[in-house]
């Protein structure tokens, strides 16, 4: 029994070409977007800090960060970054709760996993609404 | 022996503690509150003028807030980022090198962001 166990070889590391048959489960969805959206906003952080600096300078600055605002790809960008603001937040609160033992078992996982993607996606699109 | 821990440790490691691990929790927690509580200062004064969204920053205690949320965030971020960095980048020198500009970048945003709130 022992043997069989080791056998399995867990974790199991993939390649790139299985990974395109392999249906990763809805948490596994959770995680992976939390990780890809921190990466997002990391990345990102330069603009944001420079918008946010032109937004509160002067009102040069911030006439210059309302046309910016205004214009199709700093939209889109700000878009992206709001999903993952969201997501994150929603990943991020889900994984904290783990962390205090609630939830843990696989269908309550597999619960709040879809209830992350339910509140993170309507939540992005409200503020999409609102702040673009 | 007691040695042999020290010897298997590795430079670009996690630092085999709980520090960091508490640390990204507790930055987690402080940013969540802080959006929640900005979001509703912003719903209940609705800032529409430059003036009126400055005033909301320059403000002491939001200014405060807003310094600990940002310092926050780049602590957050370096410990999400080294993960990262460790799980993908498997040379030590280009992970340490990662590391570094990592550090570098978050330490100039976070005077960068000190910055910006202090000439308000």
């Amino acid at each position: 029994m022992a043997e069989m166990m080791i056998k399995k070889e867990r974790p199991r590391n993939l390649d790139l070409a299985s990974l395109r048959s392999y249906k990763l489960p809805l948490p596994g969805k959770v995680s992976i977007f939390h990780r890809v959206s921190g990466a997002g906003l990391f990345l990102m952080l330069p603009v944001i800090l420079w918008l946010f600096q032109a937004s509160v300078t002067s009102p040069e600055t911030f006439a210059v960060f309302q046309g910016l605002v205004a214009s199709w790809p700093v939209k889109l960008i700000l878009a992206g970054l709001i999903w993952a603001y969201a997501h994150h937040f929603c990943a991020g609160i889900r994984f904290l709760l783990m962390d205090v033992h609630v939830g843990v078992d696989k269908p309550q996982a597999r619960k709040s996993a879809a209830a992350v993607f339910a509140v993170s996606i309507p939540l992005s699109i409200i503020l999409w609404g609102v702040l673009l | 022996m007691g040695g042999s821990a020290v010897i298997n440790r590795i430079v670009v490691g996690a630092h085999y503690g709980l520090k960091d691990w508490v640390a990204q929790r507790a930055t987690a927690v402080i940013m969540a509150v802080y959006s929640v509580i900005l979001a509703a200062v912003l719903l209940v004064f609705r800032p529409s003028t430059f003036e009126a969204w400055q005033a909301v920053f320059a403000n002491g205690v939001i200014k405060f807030f807003t310094f600990l949320f940002f310092v926050s965030l780049f602590y957050h971020a370096w410990i999400g980022v080294r993960d990262i960095w460790m799980d993908y980048i498997k040379p030590v020198g280009l992970r340490l090198t990662l590391h570094v500009l990592t550090i570098a970048a978050l330490v100039g945003y976070a005077a960068w962001a000190a910055a910006i709130l202090w000439r308000l």
